[in-house]
């Protein structure tokens, strides 16, 4: 088999850097390649953003055309929710989970790789839609015809809601690759889910047991849980669109008996684990970062644990809170309400486990520890604002408001993107073995910080005052205006900020201080490496005797519970970085493959003639699409993990 | 493979690394049969619209044959199995045959069930019921359709002479997936067709 394998084809090696990059199955590299495609997005959503916030800067704008301004914020919230921040998360996975339960790669390196090259190739079909996507204006609509870039996209809001969405009121394909997109990158978190979720269970270092593994790992795996069990609902409600707008379906076609409230529940059955499944993974950063600038251990780490599963599990009974306006009963309202205050528990013990952790700690306000402390601040906020949905006749005074919007961006940016930007200056040592710059990460957390509220509070007045989100067109005199100028000028704050951050991005990778080994005094077992760590992550397999266990090799505690130093911290570090330089031809890590990115590489095509069917093209795009798939598929089980 | 050498050296659960993925992969797939199955009963209400009844349509004793064809086809894939653990490779590769073949005829029964459906005039646009109807029972031919095809693959690897699957999908994690596709149609066949 080996032999007649090498002759037909040659496996791809690590020599050349191109080569490498498409090949390559290492947890570490596949994990930098998600944050930067995720960050990426993270500028394109964040530039639609932009444009929507110039538009409504003033009333009765023109800049934006009304096809324009709905295809603007429908791409904002696929591209955030889908191509950045369940990227970044995946990123974050990817790179740390490995090194932190002390294995040397994933359970299935060459799945993990399909997983990102699926993801890549879905977010290039997603945005196919601006080149190749039609609309036509729905019949009696009031849209007018036009064609640009951005009135040819998909327009319908992130969710989509049937049958707005449907091929009445949306013709054209811009939804059918938005919707198929969707599912593509649905394969994507499974493949990773089910990866991270093995790799856990069964590569953790000797004497790591579950109670031991950091919180992080642990929010990761609630996380893991969460996408298998809740992306079935949205494949079958995303293929349910496909059926009526492809097939002529009658699902949500009211005429011949369909039903559009069912579209809500599906999505929404989804959609709000969904918000879990962002938000859970930066839990997991902060748990991570708290502890080691308050330098104590984290306070209630059981809790912190359980906390993590409850809000996973409550998440998948609140769903009907974003349906209050469309006709459910009283009673599913009052119980939905009901779940939606419960669910607020969980997340508040995790607020004062944070808290109390930083409570008489040896407090280090660096980047990481203000961005961590801005998100307490931040979340309390958002969730506190959310909090006020659950009360069902509140929910209907806001629902579909500038109150909603301002409440789940504080969550997301302020709560998620600020973690992120923590974790990034957290662990940006661990990636490139240098920090990034502290004093212009400050100028970057305080432009971020004034930013993110003088774009988001004045949204909750706005909405308050009766603004209804997804509105094009505001007329003078209606009192809003001020406030919409405010927070236009707040989104260009944020663009300064972001910018401030990609200088320091750029700055530190090429001059920051160098940090070798262990430079925040670390607790985890990820900091026990040279940095940036080698492809094998560790020289020795680690064997693990308790929590933190990398902090008790260098740390004894007196009788009043106070950490001493063993004095042991230049010898590890003398050993680790000796350990680069010794033999590692005993260590055997999988070989690179190329055919998960030729399966990843197929499955665009599949869409497209789907989209297209009945044409010449469509049957080219098929066979592309189907060779591609034979060739991946085929050749991956052909060959061995490892040679 | 390299899970033996990992459980000696890691904390791990004792399940291998590709069984325990295929469970999960299956539990995620029994949600989305279950959302699916959720789906036809919601619709099932509201069937009155169109002009055809299910109680006209359908043929319960040829649909009860293929169910029971594709149930048999558990009975081969253990068999396969069996035969696989004690190292018999030439019977294996027989009864895998065997199970894709009667998943075969399941698909052909199916194709020939769709097509007298649609002379009868129920299409997927023709009423809320043929569209459930459709969407349920092909997303379950789907799955039977690519168990065949690794069904087929699987066990052109097998085999006195063959490398017998040291790469790749292990008997055991396919015989698992094809179990569940089947048990879930027992669930469809006792909703779509048998319960009035």
């Amino acid at each position: 088999m080996k032999t007649k394998s090498k002759t037909i084809y040659k496996r791809p090696t690590q020599k050349s850097k191109f080569v490498n990059l498409l090949t390559t199955v290492d947890h570490k590299k596949i994990g930098i390649m998600y944050l930067y495609t995720g960050f990426t997005f993270f500028l394109v959503g964040g530039l639609e953003a932009l444009l929507i916030r110039l538009h409504l800067a003033q009333a009765e704008s023109t800049l934006l055309s009304a096809a324009e301004y709905n295809s603007l914020f429908t791409v904002h919230g696929f591209t955030m929710v889908f191509l950045f921040f369940m990227a970044v998360n995946s990123g974050f996975g990817n790179y740390l989970i490995p090194i932190m339960i002390g294995a040397r790669d994933v359970a299935f390196p060459r799945m993990n790789a399909l997983s990102y090259w699926i993801y890549f190739f879905g977010a290039l079909f997603i945005h196919s839609t601006l080149f190749i996507g039609t609309t036509a204006p729905p019949v009696g609509g009031y849209l007018s015809e036009e064609s640009n870039l951005f009135s040819n996209a998909v327009a319908g809001g992130w969710f989509l809601y049937q049958p707005n969405a449907g091929i009445q009121f949306s013709p054209g394909t811009a939804t059918d690759i938005g919707v198929i997109g969707i599912i593509f990158l649905g394969v994507a978190s499974l493949i990773s889910a089910i990866n991270l979720t093995v790799t856990t269970f069964n590569f953790r270092a000797k004497g790591l047991t579950f109670m031991k593994l950091p919180v992080y790992v642990w929010m990761t795996q609630v996380v893991s849980f969460l996408l298998i069990f809740s992306l079935p609902f949205i494949t079958i409600a995303l293929f349910s669109v496909v059926f009526d707008r492809q097939f002529g379906g009658n699902f949500y076609n009211v005429a011949m008996g369909g039903d559009p409230i069912f579209w809500q529940h599906l999505f929404w059955l989804f959609g709000h684990p969904e918000v879990y499944i962002l938000i859970l993974p930066v839990f997991g950063i902060m748990s991570e970062i708290i502890p080691v600038f308050s330098r104590k251990p984290i306070f209630g780490y059981a809790t912190l644990v359980f906390a993590g599963f409850a809000i996973g599990f409550i998440g998948f009974g609140v769903w009907a809170h974003h349906m209050f306006s469309s006709s459910i009963q009283p009673l599913a309202q009052a119980g939905f309400g009901a779940a939606t205050m419960i669910i607020a528990i969980p997340t508040g013990i995790k607020i004062f486990n944070w808290i109390a952790t930083m409570w008489f700690g040896k407090r280090n306000l660096n980047v990481a520890m203000l961005f961590s402390i801005a998100f307490l601040i931040n979340f309390v906020i958002g969730g506190v604002s959310g909090v006020l949905h659950a009360v069902v006749p509140s929910d209907w005074q806001q629902t579909d408001t500038y109150f909603v919007i301002g409440h789940f961006h504080y969550v997301l940016v302020g709560g998620g993107l600020f973690g992120i930007f923590a974790g990034i200056y957290y662990w940006f040592p661990h990636v490139f073995g240098k920090k990034l710059n502290e004093t212009i990460g400050k100028v970057h957390f305080w432009i971020l910080f004034l930013g993110l509220h003088l774009t988001f509070l004045p949204q909750h007045w706005l909405g308050l005052q009766g603004m209804v989100r997804r509105t094009w067109w505001y007329d003078e005199g209606m009192n809003i205006e001020f406030w919409n100028l405010i927070s236009s000028i707040g989104a260009v704050t944020i663009l300064v900020g972001v910018l401030v951050f990609i200088f320091n991005w750029i700055f530190s990778k090429r001059k920051g201080e160098a940090a070798e080994f262990d430079p925040w005094d670390g607790r985890t077992l990820e900091w026990s490496t040279p940095l940036p760590p080698p492809e094998y992550n560790f020289y020795d397999i680690p064997k693990v005797k308790t929590r933190d266990d990398f902090w008790h090799r260098k740390y004894a505690v007196d009788e009043d519970n106070r950490s001493v130093s063993k004095g042991k911290h230049d010898e590890i570090k003398k050993y680790t970085l000796a350990t680069t330089l010794m033999d590692n031809s005993h260590i055997h890590l999988p070989s690179n493959s190329l055919f998960p990115f030729i399966t990843g590489f197929g499955l665009p095509f599949l869409g497209w003639s789907l989209i297209f069917r009945g044409t010449f093209m469509s049957f080219v795009l098929l066979s592309i699409g189907i060779l591609s798939l034979l060739i991946g598929i085929f050749g991956w089980i052909l060959e061995p993990e490892h040679e | 493979m390299s899970s033996v050498d990992t459980i000696q050296e890691h904390e791990a659960t004792g399940v291998s690394n590709q069984k325990m993925a295929m469970w999960l992969f299956l539990s995620s797939e029994v949600v989305f049969f279950a959302v699916l199955i959720s789906t036809y009963l919601f619709y099932k209400g509201k069937f009155s619209q169109g002009n055809l009844s299910p109680e006209e349509l359908f043929d319960i004793p040829f649909t009860s044959v293929s169910s029971f064809i594709l149930l048999m086809s558990s009975l081969t894939m253990v068999l396969s199995h069996n035969f696989y653990e004690i190292k018999n490779y030439e019977k294996s590769r027989i009864w895998i045959f065997a199970t894709a073949f009667l998943g075969i005829l399941f698909i052909s029964g199916q194709i020939y069930e769709y097509t007298e459906f649609i002379q009868s005039g129920l299409t997927i646009s023709s009423s809320i019921f043929g569209t459930a109807f459709y969407f349920v029972t092909g997303f379950h031919g789907l799955h039977v359709v690519i168990g065949v095809i690794l069904l087929l693959t699987t066990g052109s690897q097998i085999g006195p002479n063959k490398n017998n699957r040291k790469y790749g999908l292990s008997i055991e994690s396919l015989a698992l997936y094809w179990h569940c596709v089947d048990i879930v149609w027992i669930v469809i066949f006792t909703v779509v067709y048998l319960i009035p």
